[in-house]
Parts: C-alpha cells; structure tokens; sequence
C-alpha cells in the first residue's frame, strides 16, 4: 500500500491551488473560518508530505508521476509531464509544509493588524503550490512555470501591508525578480532551441551525449544567474534585506525560511547536479559563491539595528553555507549542506516568527528601542534564545551539528581555506546573535515596555513547535535517523546525472 | 541572424530597465525583455513552408507530420504570455501606489531603505 | 469615466455583441482549430473592454458587477482543478475521463472528452480577469490635494 502512496503526489499541488481560489471567495465576514481553513490546508500538508517522505524510503527508488497517463512511449518518446519524487524532494516539500503550518498558525493572529485576510491566505496558498510544484517537477519549463507562480504571489505579499517601505521594496524585488525570470525563459528556451527536449532527464541526456557547445554553456549561465537572483547569492543579493523586513512577519518566515530555498537553491542544485551533471568548475563557482555570501552577509549583518534586516542579511549568510557545503561535491558536503539547509528553514522562520511577535506587542523593529523584554514576554524570548543558539552554533542545537559538519566536509576534502572562513563567520554570526538577546531580551526594561504582555496562544504555540523542532532536528546526525531522511537526498544529488535518468527514463512496462 | 536580433531587443530592455529611473518606463523594459524573449521562443519552433499546426480531415498525417511547425513553443508563449500580463498588471499596480505614496514616479528620489 | 459620443456608442453596442460572439466561438471550437479558453477568453474580455472605454465603467459595472466578477475569477479556476482532479478516478490526474467512457467521432465537437469543458473554464478565467484588471486600473482617478495624492474609484461600489 505504502508503494503506491506516489498516487497521491499531485495534491500537493493540487490542495493549495483550490484553497487558494476558495480562501479569497470567502471575504471580510469570515475571518475565522479563513483562519481555521488555511491551518486545516497547511496541517494537511503536513501529512501529505510526512506520507511521501515515509513512501519514499521505502520504495527506495524515485516515484514518477505522468500527468494524465502520457507516460513514456515504447521507443523513448516523451508527451507527458512528469513530477518526480525523489529523497531531496520529499525532504524539501516536508520543509515547506512544516513551515507553511507554522506560519499559518502565527498569521490566525498576527494578521489581525491587516484586512483582507481572504487575499492574503489566497497568495499565501499560491505562494505554497509554486514551491510545491517547483520541488516536484521533473521539467524545465514547469520549473519557470511553478518559480513564477510562487515569485509573483511573494511579490503581492510583500507588497501587503501598502505602506511606503513595503512598496518600495516590494517594486525593487519585482523587477530584479522579474528580470531574473526573464534569465531563466531565455535559459529554457536555448536549450529547448538546442536539444528539443524539456523533461530534464531526457535534456540531461542529450546534453551529455554531446560536447559542451556555446548556447549549453550560455543556458546554463542564464539559468545560474537568474536563480542565483532568487537564492540571493552574493552579487544578486541586493533585494533581499529590503523585502523580507517589509512583509508581514509570517511571511518573511516563510520568504527566508523556504521560499529562496525552494525557488532559488533547489533549482539551482538540480539543474547543476542532474541536469548537467557536475563538474569541479561548476564546484568551484558555487563555492566561491558561497563563501562570498556567507562573508558578506554577515559583515553587512554585524551593523544593523533592525531586528528583521538584520535577519535578512543572515539568511544571506547562511544560504552561503548551503551552497559552499554543497559545491564541495563530496558526499559528506552535500549531506552536510541539505541538513544546514533544512535546519536554517527552521531556525530561521523561528526568528522571524519572534521578530513578529515583538513587534506585534511593541510596535517596533528597531534593537535600541527594546530590551527586558524577557521578563514581560518569556515564551518569545525563550524560543528566540533557541533560535539564536542554533544559527550561532551552540550545541546541542541542530545548527551546531550541520555547521560541524560544513566543516569537517571542508577539511575532508583538502579545503582548509573555505573552512577557515566557515569558521570565522561562525564566530560573527554569534557575535551578532549576542547583540540581538543582549539589547532585545536581557538587560533593563525599559518603562514604556512594563505595560505590554505576551502574544496570544496559538502565536506561542507555533514558536514553540519550531523550538522543539530546532532540538529534534539535530537528532537528524544520529545514523539511523540521517539514514531515512538526509541520505536519500543526498543520494539524488550524488547519483547525478545518470542515477536521475535511470530512475525517471524507465520504459513503459517495466516501472511505475 | 534573426536569433541576433531578438537577443538584441533582449539586449535593449535590459538596458531600459538598468538606466531609466521612471518607473514606467522601467516597466515598459520588462515588457520588451519578455516579448524580446517570446519572439525567439516562437523562432525555435519555425519551419520553412511550414503549416499551421492543426489537424485537418483534408490533410494525411504523413504529410501533416512533415509540413507542421513545432506547436509546443506556441503553447509555452501563450503560457509566458499569460505570466507577463499578471507581472505587469501587478507591477503597474505597485507603480501607481507608490506614486500616491511619494507622488513621483522618479527612482532615484524613492530610497527610504538603505544600508 | 463618461463615455463617448452617440456614433461610437451605437457602432460599439453592434460590435461587441458580435466580438462576444467570436470569443464564445474560439473557446467552444478551441480544441478543433485555431483558438483555445485564454485566446477566446483574452477577446471576451475585450468586448467588455470596449464597453468601458464607448459608455464608461458606470455603465459596464452594471452588465458585470465587480463583485460577481472576482468571484467567478475564483470560480473559472476552481472549475478547471475540479476537472483535473476528477481525473483521478479515470487513473491520472488531468487524464482525460470523459473521453475514456464517450470517446466520440473526430473532428467533431464533442469529441475531446475535458478538453472543450477546460477550454470554457479558462475563458471565464481569463476573461474576469483582464475585465477586472482593466476596469480597476482604468477607473482610479488621482487627485492631488497639496501634498496628499488621493486615489477614488469612479464608480460606487
């Protein structure tokens, strides 16, 4: 029974799609039930993608679903289109669902202070089916398709709040998305020109059946420097610490916790990995990338005095980390790379989450302005403490383990330079984490702050769902554990370009 | 040849969208990008003396099959065609915001995040 | 939004009946030759278009109301996952069901099982849509009051 849970893969797409036309049919009058709709959705998910994650291991191998029954034809020719589940999907659509539900828990009420909280489960549902469907399929075009569903509804949300701040950084993310998207057509369309396939496995063939020409080579700088833009990597970065601060706080939890992940990372680790296979150049490039980000983040980070760009800029960084553990190409760095990438998922949402839920009771995003919070909102602080220690790297907090690793990969594999700045940043990001729960949390409360009280329960709860999770997480080093979950995923990259091909191109008749 | 030139129109709106500092006029460069991309999309799938691509009860496959153009590129213009209109309906929206915000449509003078 | 004079009034109430007509017959004939829901969709839209630009958005928003607009926005797009979602049962999703059962003769109209329900879906999609993207667009007004910019909607909603 289990075996044939790959059935159910379309409804991951499938789910948010209608709630996101039945949530905006809903209106002003019934906010509740918008509320408890979206959670449902969200909670839903949830055990949709725990189920395929369960069905994945054991069937061992990637499940393959053609849309409308075109599958492969006896000879090799492709009509349908296909969604692929393989370790790293099913480990990244887990993420999303997780922190979609935390996110939706949060929003029930910190979305109070807006109206319209029909459009805003709408985008928000639209943004999850892009993500969804950007992991899940197996085609080029699909994945602009999907990337740009998600891209635009992530547009309209940071644009939601219609302030001059949110605009104005809405505008700025818009059009460097957009030209980015453009980037990413145009990749499609040469190698469409080129080798008239767009199933990535049946393109990873062709292209490696031929030497690189030109036009390859060009798609493929196209496709890494328009989703680059959507991973924030380092010289694409610019929109990033102006459009998460500006979202509402569920949103930027989910923006920086798996929107540049889905859209941006995934995309590009699978066109490197099983598209065009890797190489060392290409290696070499996202760990040049990498550190870059890593180093520059968080010097841009040390400076600020918003809670929330401040945040930004650390995703910047941490993004650096994924991407550098993954160029190492070693198996040891990727796997160290996919768990640094789910643990920022939920460290990360968790600190937005906080920064919310601070400046939903006080109103302000400014570090100066707090302080004493802890003695008049523990829970928040209490689960921010959590956060911080894990992206800082204290053990036994989940980020200490893949940051560990990060580095250990680095050394393992004779880079003793990119771990020397691995560590470095390490010790900054601390250094910066200190200052947020030194100047937010601890010391003296200020008098215009003795009034305020913590936020409403369901706030709470989502915060110390992702705390606990933040700790369960690093269960995930145990062997047993990294075996169900992270080393599938790594496998799919490891595997490459053939391993993808051998599991998706099966001729009809002698798979599923 | 043709290929150059619609890489050149690309060309172009980039350029429009890195130098202008109206708004819509930064648009209207996005705009030409898509359409610059379109348009080779639409090349890819070109055929000398080709056909529409439609089924006819007059015409056997065989034939068919030889003389058609490539539908598929069709279907991903239309499907990029849609994407642009709600970018651009979306951006022309966020455009006229932030006009009523700053009441000027001139870049450079809208820059309240720094740092 | 007034409206123009009674020449383009009159010439406009003709032709958009007849540019309604033609976009009702791409959509219905899309799967048979040229046209589809979002061309036949795009034209329906623009035979309310042109009704807002002869008679003015009051005029209009009477024929289609804002409201009943975004909900059949909603509805197009429901409509079309409902057909693919029942394709489940026939074995895929998006696998054609009706034809499976009633295959029908070719080149006929009803010979394509979903396709031509899908092709109704997507116009109504789209349609709404442009019509709602157009007159929103197209019927703020801006005043300046000293430094204050103002936005109003034409019409009263």
């Amino acid at each position: 029974m289990m075996n044939q849970m790959h059935f159910l893969l379309p409804l991951a797409i499938a789910i948010p799609l209608g709630m996101g036309f039945i949530l905006p049919l809903l209106g002003r009058k019934f906010t509740r039930l918008a509320d408890v709709l979206a959670n449902l959705t969200t909670a839903s998910l949830v055990v949709l993608s725990v189920l395929l994650l369960i069905s994945n291991v054991q069937l061992g191998k990637p499940a393959v679903y053609w849309f409308g029954g075109w599958q492969i034809t006896a000879s090799g020719t492709i009509f349908g289109i296909n969604l692929v589940l393989d370790g790293l999907s099913a480990l990244m659509i887990t993420l999303v669902a997780v922190v979609s539900f935390a996110a939706t828990l949060f929003s029930s009420r910190y979305m109070d202070q807006y109206t319209a909280r029909g459009k805003y489960y709408g985008l928000f549902m639209l943004m999850i089916t892009g993500m969804n469907g950007c992991i899940l399929t197996g085609d080029v075009f699909n994945l602009y398709v999907f990337l740009e569903i998600a891209a635009v509804s992530s547009y309209a949300l940071v644009a939601f709040g219609c302030e001059r701040d949110e605009l104005e950084a809405a505008f700025k993310y818009l059009i460097l998305g957009c030209v980015a998207s453009t980037f990413v057509l145009l990749g499609v369309v040469l190698l469409y020109a080129q080798f008239g396939a767009l199933n990535m496995a049946q393109l990873g063939q062709r292209i490696a059946s031929v030497e690189p020409t030109r036009g390859s080579i060009l798609a493929l700088l196209l496709l890494l420097s328009g989703l680059g833009v959507k991973a924030a990597l380092v010289p694409f970065h610019a929109w990033l610490p102006d459009a998460h601060p500006s979202a509402p706080a569920p949103i930027s939890a989910m923006l920086s916790g798996v929107l540049i992940k889905a859209i941006g990372v995934y995309a590009i680790i699978r066109v490197i990995f099983n598209v065009y296979g890797f190489t060392d150049q290409l290696g070499m490039t996202l760990m040049i990338l990498g550190t870059l980000s890593m180093v520059v983040g968080v010097v841009l980070a040390l400076n600020q005095w918003d809670f929330k760009r401040l945040l930004a800029y650390h995703s910047i960084s941490q993004i650096g980390y994924v991407v550098l553990a993954i160029g190492l190409g070693t198996p040891l760095g990727i796997l160290a790379g996919l768990f640094h990438l789910a643990n920022h998922a939920i460290f990360k949402s968790l600190l937005f989450l906080s920064a919310g839920a601070v400046q939903y009771r006080t109103g302000t995003r400014q570090l100066d302005e707090m302080g004493g919070l802890a003695q008049r909102m523990p829970s928040t602080s209490r689960s921010c403490l959590v956060a911080s220690m894990s992206i800082a790297g204290v053990p036994p907090f989940n980020g200490f383990f893949s940051k560990l690793l990060i580095i250990i990969a680095c050394v393992q594999a004779g880079r003793w330079g990119f771990a020397i700045w691995a560590v470095i940043v390490s010790i900054l990001t601390m250094a910066s984490f200190m200052k947020v729960q030194k100047y937010a949390f601890y010391g003296k409360l200020k008098e215009k702050w003795a009034q305020i009280r913590e936020v409403p329960l369901v706030m709470r709860y989502s915060m110390i769902l992702l705390a606990v999770l933040c700790l369960a997480m690093s269960l995930l080093i145990v062997p047993g554990i990294s075996a169900a979950v992270l080393e599938p995923a790594r496998d799919a990259l490891h595997q490459g370009v053939k391993g993808y091909q051998e599991a998706i191109l099966v001729l009809l008749g002698s798979g599923g | 040849m043709v290929y150059t030139l619609c890489l050149l129109l690309f060309m172009i709106g980039l350029y429009g969208v890195l130098t202008q500092k109206n708004l819509i006029k930064i648009i209207i460069g996005l705009g030409i990008m898509e359409y610059a991309v379109n348009m080779l999309l639409i090349m890819v799938g070109y055929r000398h003396d080709g056909i529409v691509p439609i089924l006819d009860r007059a015409m056997p496959l065989d034939e068919f099959l030889a003389r058609a153009v490539d539908p598929l590129p069709q279907a991903m213009v239309l499907t990029a065609i849609v994407i642009n209109v709600a970018v651009l309906a979306l951006s022309i929206a966020i455009a006229m915001r932030l006009y009523q915000k700053y009441g000027t449509y001139d870049i450079t003078e809208i820059r309240q995040l720094r740092g | 939004m007034t409206g123009m004079t009674v020449i383009v009034k009159t010439i406009t109430r003709w032709t958009a009946a007849l540019i309604f007509l033609y976009g009702a017959y791409l959509v219905l004939y899309g799967h048979l030759s040229v046209g589809g829901g979002f061309a036949g969709g795009i034209i329906l839209a623009c035979s309310y278009v042109i009704m807002i630009l002869a008679y003015g958005g009051k005029e209009t928003i009477h024929a289609l109301p804002k409201a009943v607009a975004a909900r059949l926005d909603s509805i197009g797009a429901l409509a079309f996952l409902i057909l693919a979602s029942l394709g489940m049962f026939g074995g895929f999703f998006f696998s054609n069901w009706i034809r499976d059962i009633w295959p029908g003769q070719q080149f006929r109209v009803f010979s394509a099982g979903i396709i031509p329900l899908a092709n109704i879906a997507i116009a109504l999609k789209v349609c709404v849509s442009l019509f709602l993207i157009f007159f929103i667009l197209a019927s703020l007004r801006m005043t300046r009051k000293g430094d204050k910019i103002e936005f109003r909607s034409e019409e009263v909603d």
